[in-house]
């Protein structure tokens, strides 16, 4: 519940910030980022089979998915990085390497580590240098929570140091659209915490944010949109509720010793029914029928929980689907 | 402008690193004093040998602050910085620019270092212009450096770059007559005059009004410029997979 709380606080944070946005919007700046057909291989491995994609401006979407399921290979091509075999990407109506030339994209690599013997500010400066309108770079540092440690050399940080470091670096350059591969990889329970609190503060500056990462929760939280890839290809969009919405059901587990597991599963709004140990677990279509004809029917029924689909579930379940179909 | 505040931080960062400056700067110095004190009283072709040592240790030296860029963009390759740069809007030629001008402050120090120890320790001199001369050949002749440390720098990782370039500086110091002549005439003679090395040695003894500076010295620096320039470049879209 709490999970949901969130990720409405960041959609309405991001629609306020794109309505006082600032900045000129052109029409060449219209339709954030479009990706269609996106095919990359490397050698026999098809990293990417025919992704597609749309973002609208302003809003923030996860990229999850399994290790190799080919979010670095996408967004490695939308930041320029990698070519396309074929499709095609466009970012704010340019093609990747013009918008990142035009300094309206900013990314956190997954793998890099920082240049010796600068400060974190030295570092930061360096950066905001190379952009045309940077943000400040105080500002930088604080919204990624480094600026108690800016003096600091760029070789004596810890692992989540060098993260908010290279997270300010993304930030400094005031990007329009802001990629993020797998942000968190490196930080503890609380880093992330702190740091998906600075992203919110990114967002509600409306700007475009795009994240990978396969944690499911950060996914479920923070993003008002998520892709779920598999295999090189995209197998579910939308939002959270959505994606949960497609593995359609909710559950109702109960202590209930000795059940008739057939009767259960006969009951209304029920799909199937299973036992682990004393408890039955009911999946339903829906849970309303199926509560009020256990309540009727069990007496000895306790402990009732209704849980609606996680995340975790539409993970599994779709990506497992997409895993199956490729074996057949 | 881009490249000059991207150098700052370039040469900030070599500041930092003292052993690597306290070598790059000390040997040359090191093997300057121990050999021009110990034949300061020898003449080679009519040149006090502590004048004829300086231009071949200000080469040698700058030659080694020159391709120690290389070095520089070996490990930022490694570390996955350059892919970050990538990702900016910072210009390939800006990043290039700032490990030359890096370079060439490098060099800078170097000569300065030991024109001063010529001077102070074995009283060399020569005139205002002589020393301006000199000073203003030898930064033209380090551009092929400046290159080979440039394609070094994609071609080669960091593990290997210490041989790489200790060794081939080395080779085009010593064949370059920086360590004194091996040959006046002769095929070994003629080979040595289209190295560049040869012609930053020559650089370096400009200070003196009877060496020459012809055009072939411009022609032989020029080729090896755009060659190593050009196979840089090469070396740079090979590594980043661009056209």
């Amino acid at each position: 519940m709490l999970c949901h709380v969130a990720s409405l606080a960041v959609m309405a944070a991001a629609a306020q910030g794109s309505s006082n946005a600032t900045r000129v919007v052109t029409p060449g700046d219209a339709g954030g980022v479009v990706i269609s057909g996106l095919r990359k291989s490397f050698g026999e491995v098809k990293a990417v089979q025919g992704v597609d994609i749309s973002i609208a401006p302003s809003s923030t979407v996860a990229l999850l998915g399994p290790n190799g399921a080919g979010k670095t290979t996408t967004i490695d091509m939308l930041l320029g990085l990698q070519s396309p075999d074929a499709g095609r990407i466009s970012v704010f109506g340019r093609t990747p390497t013009d918008a990142v030339k035009a300094g309206l994209v900013g990314g956190m690599l997954q793998v890099g580590s920082l240049v010796k013997d600068l400060t974190i500010r030295e570092l930061v400066k360096l950066v905001a240098g190379i952009y045309p309108k940077p943000l400040g770079v105080d500002e930088a540092l604080q919204i990624a929570g480094i600026a108690d440690i800016a003096e600091r050399r760029t070789n004596k940080l810890s692992g989540g140091q060098a993260q908010r470091v290279r997270f300010a670096i993304a930030l400094v350059a005031d990007p329009e659209l802001l990629v993020l591969d797998e942000p968190t990889a490196a930080l503890d329970v609380e880093g992330r915490r702190d740091f998906w609190a600075s992203m919110r503060a990114v967002a509600a500056r409306g700007k475009t944010v795009l994240f990978a990462t396969h944690y499911l929760e950060e996914a479920d939280a923070y993003a008002d949109r998520v892709v779920l890839m598999a295999r090189g290809k995209v197998v579910a969009d939308g939002t959270p509720a959505e994606i949960k919405a497609r593995v359609g059901s909710r559950t109702i587990t109960a202590t209930l010793p000795g059940a008739d597991l057939a009767a259960l599963g006969a009951l209304p709004g029920v799909s199937a029914a299973e036992a682990r140990g004393d408890d039955v677990i009911l999946r339903c279509t829906s849970s309303d029928s199926a509560l009020r004809a256990l309540l009727a029917g069990f007496a000895g029924a306790f402990n009732i929980e209704v849980r609606g689909g996680s995340l975790e579930e539409a993970f599994i379940e779709l990506t497992g689907a997409e895993e199956l179909a490729e074996a057949k | 402008m881009i490249a000059i505040n991207y150098a700052r931080y370039d040469v900030i960062k070599t500041f930092r690193n003292r052993r690597f400056f306290i070598f790059a700067v000390g040997i040359p110095l090191i093997l300057y004093v121990i050999f021009a004190g110990a034949n300061r009283n020898v003449k080679i072709d009519g040149i006090p040998f502590p004048v004829y040592y300086l231009a071949g240790m200000a080469s040698f030296g700058t030659m080694n602050a020159s391709t120690s860029g290389g070095a520089v963009i070996s490990l930022e390759r490694a570390v996955g910085w350059t892919r970050q740069l990538r990702i900016t809007p910072l210009p390939v030629w800006a990043y290039m620019a700032s490990k030359v001008i890096r370079g060439y402050v490098m060099s800078g120090i170097t000569i300065v270092v030991l024109y001063a120890a010529a001077v102070l320790s074995f009283n060399v001199h020569f005139t205002a212009g002589g020393w301006l001369l000199m000073t203003g050949l030898i930064l033209v002749g380090l551009l092929p450096f400046m290159a080979l440390g440039i394609l070094l720098g994609h071609l080669v990782t960091p593990d290997t770059m210490g041989p790489a370039l200790g060794g081939l500086t080395a080779l085009f110091a010593i064949f370059g007559g920086a360590f004194g002549p091996l040959a006046t005439t002769g095929w070994f003679h003629d080979f040595a005059q289209v190295l560049p090395s040869y012609w930053l040695v020559q650089a370096g003894r400009a200070g003196l009004t009877h060496v020459s500076w012809p055009a072939e010295g411009w022609e032989v620096l020029a080729v090896w410029t755009l060659a190593l320039g050009r196979l840089a470049m090469i070396s740079y879209r090979r590594d980043t997979g661009k056209a």
